[in-house]
């Protein structure tokens, strides 16, 4: 049966007894499958990082360790190097030094073709309509039965009514949101999320947070850069201490 | 492939319903032509003679004018982060960028030529000729136009910097698309400009996704 760690992962495989010519079909769900395998552990492991932006050394030497099932939370002034950081796991800056190593998923793709990726913009496209735009992102990242996940990530970011809208007329809170139900239509074990929370209300930022517990809940891994608690079931804080010593607010500077 | 298709589509939907960008290209594409019997003066032979020439400068600045739209609102609007993430490759995102921009601005320009022909005492027997140049030309206009726009992305305001880039670029379409008009009307016909015109679009198609790609990877960061 499922080891469990304390973190509520399942971990280890049930064992497979009788496999017929061909092996059991994968979609199977797993009381019909003696062999559903539980998705491998994912860990996303960084070593070392050495990364510079604009001439400064923003990330000096710095290393983490995530493991599927938590979401890890960067804190950190700004200015600390919270984008940085996220940018440079998905693979978009480079690094002077240093490794960045996802294990356990699909080794034929890089971890951007593995991660979503949220960051200031939400991607959103003003003469498209709310539905439109999902729709897209649904087809555009290849899911299967885009047109049922688009419905249920309208329905979990409270989108519904406002369906058939352009996304022009969107506030900049239902625009966060319309960018953030993009995490729900097409499955990918990495979650980069830069600020997710920004202008969103109370009860959006519980949908947030209740997507994100599902999302951990499934062995997926979350990396969020945020100054909120969010009240997450799985997680864990990364402080970022500021590199520059200018960003640094000291505390005799705080009281003034 | 799917998300390529996607992709095309989208652009083309996005294109026809913001509206504004082709009804600009295609404005200009008049204005500029309106305006040169108005500043050469009644001279019919001189404006025949050199209206292809005119009609072609014309479609090209024209095209200029909407090919900053390519990866622009992309970019500002955090699209581009997401592209990266998909398993299309980004040579492949730019490739069906350009492609829409073909099918939205270049297809347009190219039938409006004839129409403004009129206004330049263009011989009629040509119009077959000038419309098959531009519809064959005009592929390396976007695709070689789309290095450009994926190189001035960042810069604010870059519109000229885009035009420095790219004009000289479209320097072989002019030559051999002007070229393939006047063969036309000479005994020699219009078979080895029209090849090599057709060889530049093709050229364009096979590298301008690439380094417009390569450019794209730098503005990620």
């Amino acid at each position: 049966m499922h080891r469990k760690t304390e973190a509520g992962v399942n971990i280890g495989r049930r064992p497979c007894a009788v496999v017929p010519p061909g092996g059991w079909p994968r979609r199977l769900p797993p009381p019909f499958n003696p062999c559903f395998h539980e998705p491998a552990i994912v860990k996303l492991v960084a070593e070392n990082l050495v990364v510079d932006r604009g001439g400064r050394t923003i990330l000096d030497g710095l290393s983490l360790a995530a493991i599927g099932g938590e979401a890890l939370l960067l804190t950190g002034p700004n200015g600390a190097g919270k984008t940085t950081l996220l940018r440079t796991l998905a693979g978009f800056l480079p690094q002077v030094s240093g490794t960045i190593r996802f294990e356990g998923g699909d080794a034929d793709k890089t971890i951007a073709e593995q991660a979503h990726v949220v960051g200031h913009g939400n991607g959103v496209k003003a003469n498209l309509t709310v539905h439109e735009n999902l729709l897209f992102w649904a087809a555009f990242l290849e899911t299967e039965a885009a047109a049922e996940r688009v419905r249920t990530a309208l329905t979990h970011f409270g989108l519904d009514a406002l369906d058939h809208y352009p996304a022009a007329y969107l506030s900049a809170g239902q625009k966060r949101r319309l960018g953030l139900a993009r995490l729900l239509v097409a499955h990918r074990p990495l979650w980069f999320l830069d600020e997710p929370t920004m202008s969103l209300d109370t009860a959006s930022t519980t949908r947030l947070a209740v997507a994100i517990d599902a999302h951990t809940a499934g062995g997926g891994l979350v990396l969020a850069a945020t100054h909120l608690p969010l009240g997450l079931a799985r997680a864990r804080t990364f402080d970022l201490p500021s590199a520059l010593p200018g960003f640094r607010t000291t505390a005799a500077e705080a009281r003034l | 492939m799917n998300a390529f298709w996607t992709l095309v589509g989208r652009d083309i939907r996005l294109a026809v319903r913001e509206g504004g960008a082709l009804g600009t290209a295609l404005g200009f594409f008049l204005i500029v032509v309106a305006m040169m019997p108005l500043g050469l003066g009644p001279d019919l032979n001189l404006l025949s003679r050199i209206a292809p020439g005119i009609l072609w400068i014309a479609l090209l600045l024209a095209a200029l004018l909407s090919l900053g739209r390519i990866f622009e609102t992309d970019y500002e609007d955090g699209t581009l982060d997401v592209f990266a993430t998909a398993s299309l490759p980004l040579e492949l995102v730019a490739a069906a960028k350009a492609l829409a921009h073909w099918l939205t601005t270049g297809i347009p320009l190219a039938l409006l030529a004839p129409v403004l022909g009129v206004l330049l005492n263009l011989d009629v027997k040509t119009y077959p000729v000038l419309m098959a140049t531009m519809l064959v030309g005009t592929p390396a206009v976007s695709f070689l136009g789309a290095i450009g726009a994926a190189l001035t992305v960042k810069a604010r305001r870059g519109g000229l910097l885009l035009a420095l880039i790219v004009l000289p670029l479209y320097v072989p379409t002019l030559i051999f698309g002007i070229s393939v008009i006047s063969a036309s009307a000479g005994p020699s016909g219009v078979g080895s400009s029209f090849l090599i015109l057709m060889a530049i679009s093709l050229i364009s198609i096979a590298l301008g996704p690439l380094a417009a790609a390569a450019a794209l990877r730098i503005q990620l960061q």
